[in-house]
C-alpha cells in the first residue's frame, strides 16, 4: 500500500529525513518510535504532503502511485489520513460542519454526489457511539477549548467518518489518560480491516499495549536504524533510546 | 455648481415648504444650515477622515428631493427584509414613507414616522427633550437636520417591551439619476424598557445614491436596546451613518454594523455612558472586495465608576478594498473599575487591499481595566494544513477559515433569524457553499 523509498527531506536547508525506507502492506499495524527530534513528525507530515518541507531525494508510492508530487487534499482523497498530534483549534467552525465539509469534499473529488442527509446522520451517530462522544460535543467549535483527550478521540471520530486506507497516528497517546487512551485504541482497532493500514508514530510503548504492532521500526537521527516485531518496543521501553544511540554511533 | 452649494441654495426654497414645522425646529435647521455652510463636508485635513475622502462620492449631481412618486412591491424587495419574523417595519422609498410597506404601532410603544413627530403637538415633548441633543455639531450632521423630513421614531415606554423587532429599512429605486438621501432617527428606551432594531439602507440600482444618515439613540436606567445595521449595499451606494448613544445607569445597549458592501460606508458610532454599571457593546464584520471602502469610527465616553465595553471588529479585505478602524475609548478621571475590551482583527486576502487601524485609548481614571488588540494578518497556514489534510482544498478551505473567522462575532447577535440570515451573507459573500447547518 505504501512504499517509501530512500526519502531525503528537509525543511529550512536542514536535512531531517536522511534515507528513509518504509513497506506497508493492507492489514498491517507498523509502529514508529523514536527519541525526540529524531524526524517522527516530520515523516508523518511528509507522507500526508505538507508543502513546508522539500522532498530532495525519493520516493513515495501509494497503492503504486507516486504521490509525492500531489497536493495535501489530492493524498487525502487517494485515503492518506493524519491525526494530528496538535489539532489546530477553529473557533466558529463544528465539529459536524467540518467532518461534512470534509467528507463531501472527498466525495466530490471522486465525482460523487453528497452523502444524503440522512446516511450522513447515521454515520455520525455510529461513528460518535464508537469514540464514545456526546452529541453535544458534536455541535461545539472545532478543538476550541477542547481537553487534550477530547482533541485526540475527535481526531480519531474523523476517521472513523472519512474511513481511510492509510492512518497516520502522530503521536495520538500524548495528553490522554488512560481512559481515554483506552476509548481510542479501541476505536482504532475497531476500524481495522484486512484492507486498512495503520502506522503509528510515538515516544513510549505505552500505546502499542492497546495497538499491538506487526512491526516496529526505530527511528534515529532521519534514519530507521532498526526494524522488528512488536517485542522490539518493549526493548525499547526497558532500555531507552540511549541503547539505540551507543549502537548507532558504534558502527 | 458642487453639491455643496447646491446644497446651500436648495435650503431656501425647502424652508418655505416646510413651514410645518414647529418653531424649536425651524431655528435648529437655521442654526444648522449655518453650520454647514461654514464646515461644509469633511477634508482629509480633518484627523477623523484622514484614510477616508468623499471626493469621489460628493462629485455625483444629486437630486436633493425625489421628485417622482415610486411604488415597489413587497415582492420585489421581499429578500431585503427579515421576513421569516413578525416584526414592526418602518419602510421609506427614495426618502418617503411607504405605508404599504409598514407595519407602525401605537399601542403602548410608539413605532412611528419622524415627520409626524416633528410635526404633531403630542410628541412635542419628547422631540424638545431629545431631538437634535446628542448629535455632534458638524457638519454632516447639520447638514441632515437642516434638511431631514422623515425616518424612524420609536418611542417604548417605561417598563414596555417591544415584543417584535423594529426593521427600519430605506430604499433607492434608482428613478433620480442620482440622490441624497438624510434620513434622521430618534428612538427614545424608557426605564427598564427593551427593544430591537435591525436596520438598512439599500439601493435597488447602480444609480448612485448618497445617504447622510443621523440616528439619536437614549437608553435609559435599565433599558437593553440591541441594534443591527446590515449594510451590502449596489456598487454605487454610498452611506454615512451617524448613531449617537446616550446610556443611563444600568442600561445595556448593544450595535452590531456588518458591512458586506456598497461604494463607501463611513460609521460614526459614537457612545456617552453617562451613570454607572452601563454595558456596551460594539461589534461588527466587514468583508469587501473590489475598490469598495469601509471606515468605522467609533467613540465611546466613560463617565462614570464601574462600566463595561465590549468591542471585537473584524475585517476581511480582498481586491482592492480599503478598510478603517478608528477606535476611540475617553476613561474620565470619575470613572473608576471601568472594564473595556478592545479588538480590532483583520485578513488581508490580497495584496492591494488596505486596512488602516487605529486604537485611540485616552485614559485618565488609575483603577481600570482596558485592553486592546488589532491585528493584520494572513490565515494561519496550519489550520489550513489541517483543513487540507481532511481533504477539503485549498480554495475551499480558505473561505471556510475566514468564514470562522469572521462569524464569531455573530455569537452575540440574539435574533436567530438575523443571525442566520448573516451566516448566510457571509458564506455567500465568501465563497462557501458546504452544505452548513447554519
Amino acid at each position: 500500500m505504501l512504499e517509501i523509498k530512500n526519502i531525503h527531506a528537509q525543511i529550512d536547508e536542514k536535512s531531517i529525513l536522511k534515507g528513509i525506507n518504509l513497506d506497508i502492506k493492507p492489514g498491517e499495524v507498523h509502529a514508529i518510535m523514536g527519541p525526540n527530534g529524531s524526524g517522527k513528525s516530520t515523516l508523518a507530515s511528509v507522507i500526508a504532503g505538507k508543502e513546508d518541507y522539500e522532498i530532495e531525494k525519493g520516493s513515495i508510492l501509494f497503492n503504486g502511485e507516486d504521490i509525492s508530487e500531489l497536493s495535501v487534499e489530492e493524498r487525502a482523497h487517494q485515503g492518506v489520513f493524519l491525526s494530528f498530534q496538535y489539532p489546530v483549534e477553529i473557533p466558529g467552525v463544528t465539529v459536524t460542519n467540518f467532518i461534512k465539509t470534509a467528507l463531501n469534499e472527498t466525495r466530490k473529488a471522486k465525482g460523487l454526489e453528497d452523502m444524503p442527509a440522512s446516511e450522513m446522520l447515521k454515520r455520525i451517530r455510529e461513528k460518535s457511539e464508537l469514540l464514545e462522544i456526546d452529541r453535544k460535543f458534536l455541535s461545539r467549535s472545532l478543538n476550541e477549548g477542547f481537553s487534550g483527550g477530547e482533541k485526540k478521540r475527535n481526531e480519531i471520530f474523523q476517521m472513523a467518518m472519512l474511513e481511510p486506507k492509510l492512518a497516520i497516528l502522530d503521536e495520538t497517546d500524548s495528553g490522554l489518560d488512560i481512559d481515554a487512551l483506552r476509548i481510542v485504541a479501541n476505536g482504532v482497532n475497531k476500524l481495522k480491516t484486512k484492507d486498512n493500514a495503520v502506522l503509528v508514530i510515538t515516544h513510549y510503548q505505552r500505546l502499542l499495549d492497546y495497538i499491538v504492532p506487526d512491526y516496529v521500526h526505530v527511528l534515529y537521527d532521519g534514519k530507521i536504524v532498526k526494524s522488528g516485531g512488536k517485542e522490539l518496543a518493549f526493548e525499547l521501553e526497558e532500555k531507552g533510546y540511549d541503547w539505540i544511540k551507543k549502537e548507532v554511533n558504534q558502527d | 455648481m458642487d453639491l455643496k452649494e447646491k446644497l446651500l441654495s436648495s435650503f431656501i426654497a425647502f424652508e418655505n415648504q416646510i413651514s410645518m414645522d414647529s418653531s424649536l425646529v425651524s431655528n435648529l435647521r437655521e442654526e444648522a444650515i449655518k453650520i454647514f455652510e461654514d464646515e461644509g463636508f469633511p477634508t482629509k485635513k480633518n484627523e477623523d477622515w484622514k484614510y477616508t475622502t468623499l471626493n469621489k462620492v460628493i462629485k455625483e449631481d444629486f437630486s436633493v428631493f425625489a421628485n417622482t412618486e415610486n411604488s415597489i412591491e413587497y415582492k420585489d424587495v421581499q429578500p431585503y427584509f427579515i421576513h421569516d419574523i413578525d416584526s414592526y417595519k418602518i419602510i421609506f422609498v427614495d426618502g418617503k414613507y411607504a405605508s404599504h410597506l409598514s407595519q407602525t404601532t401605537h399601542e403602548g410603544i410608539d413605532v412611528c414616522l419622524m415627520s409626524a413627530a416633528l410635526n404633531k403637538p403630542k410628541y412635542q415633548a419628547v422631540i424638545e427633550n431629545y431631538f437634535n441633543k446628542i448629535a455632534s455639531k458638524n457638519g454632516l450632521n447639520a447638514l441632515n437636520t437642516a434638511f431631514c423630513q422623515e425616518g424612524a421614531y420609536i418611542h417604548i415606554k417605561k417598563n414596555k417591551l417591544a415584543e417584535r423587532p423594529v426593521q427600519i429599512i430605506h430604499f433607492s429605486t434608482g428613478k433620480e439619476p442620482a440622490l441624497l438621501l438624510q434620513p434622521r432617527n430618534l428612538i427614545v428606551v424608557d426605564e427598564n424598557a427593551h427593544v430591537q432594531i435591525i436596520e438598512r439602507h439599500q439601493s435597488l440600482t447602480e444609480n448612485p445614491t448618497l445617504t447622510n444618515s443621523v440616528t439619536e439613540i437614549f437608553a435609559d436606567k435599565r433599558a437593553i436596546i440591541d441594534y443591527y445595521k446590515v449594510q451590502n449595499d449596489k456598487s454605487e451606494a454610498s452611506l454615512i451613518d451617524n448613531t449617537f448613544i446616550e446610556q443611563h445607569q444600568e442600561s445595556n445597549v448593544a450595535v452590531h454594523t456588518f458591512s458586506f458592501g456598497g461604494k463607501l460606508t463611513r460609521n460614526n458610532l459614537n457612545f456617552y455612558q453617562k451613570g454607572e454599571r452601563i454595558d456596551s457593546t460594539l461589534k461588527g464584520v466587514t468583508i469587501i472586495g473590489n475598490k469598495q471602502h469601509v471606515d468605522h469610527n467609533t467613540l465611546v465616553h466613560h463617565i462614570e465608576p464601574n462600566c463595561e465595553i465590549h468591542q471585537d471588529y473584524k475585517g476581511i479585505f480582498g481586491d482592492s478594498a480599503v478598510g478603517v478602524f478608528n477606535g476611540k475609548v475617553v476613561v474620565e478621571k470619575e470613572a473608576q473599575k471601568t472594564n473595556a475590551f478592545q479588538a480590532n482583527n483583520n485578513l488581508l486576502v490580497n495584496d492591494k487591499a488596505t486596512i488602516n487601524t487605529k486604537p485611540q485609548l485616552e485614559i485618565f481614571a488609575d483603577d481600570v481595566k482596558c485592553s486592546h488588540g488589532c491585528t493584520i494578518g494572513q490565515l494561519d497556514e496550519n489550520a489550513m494544513f489541517y483543513l487540507r489534510a481532511r481533504g477539503i482544498p485549498a480554495k475551499e478551505a480558505r473561505a471556510l477559515l475566514m468564514y470562522a473567522f469572521a462569524n464569531n462575532v455573530l455569537e452575540s447577535v440574539k435574533i436567530p433569524q438575523l443571525k442566520k440570515r448573516i451566516n448566510k451573507l457571509i458564506a455567500k459573500k465568501l465563497g462557501v457553499n458546504i452544505g452548513f447547518d447554519l
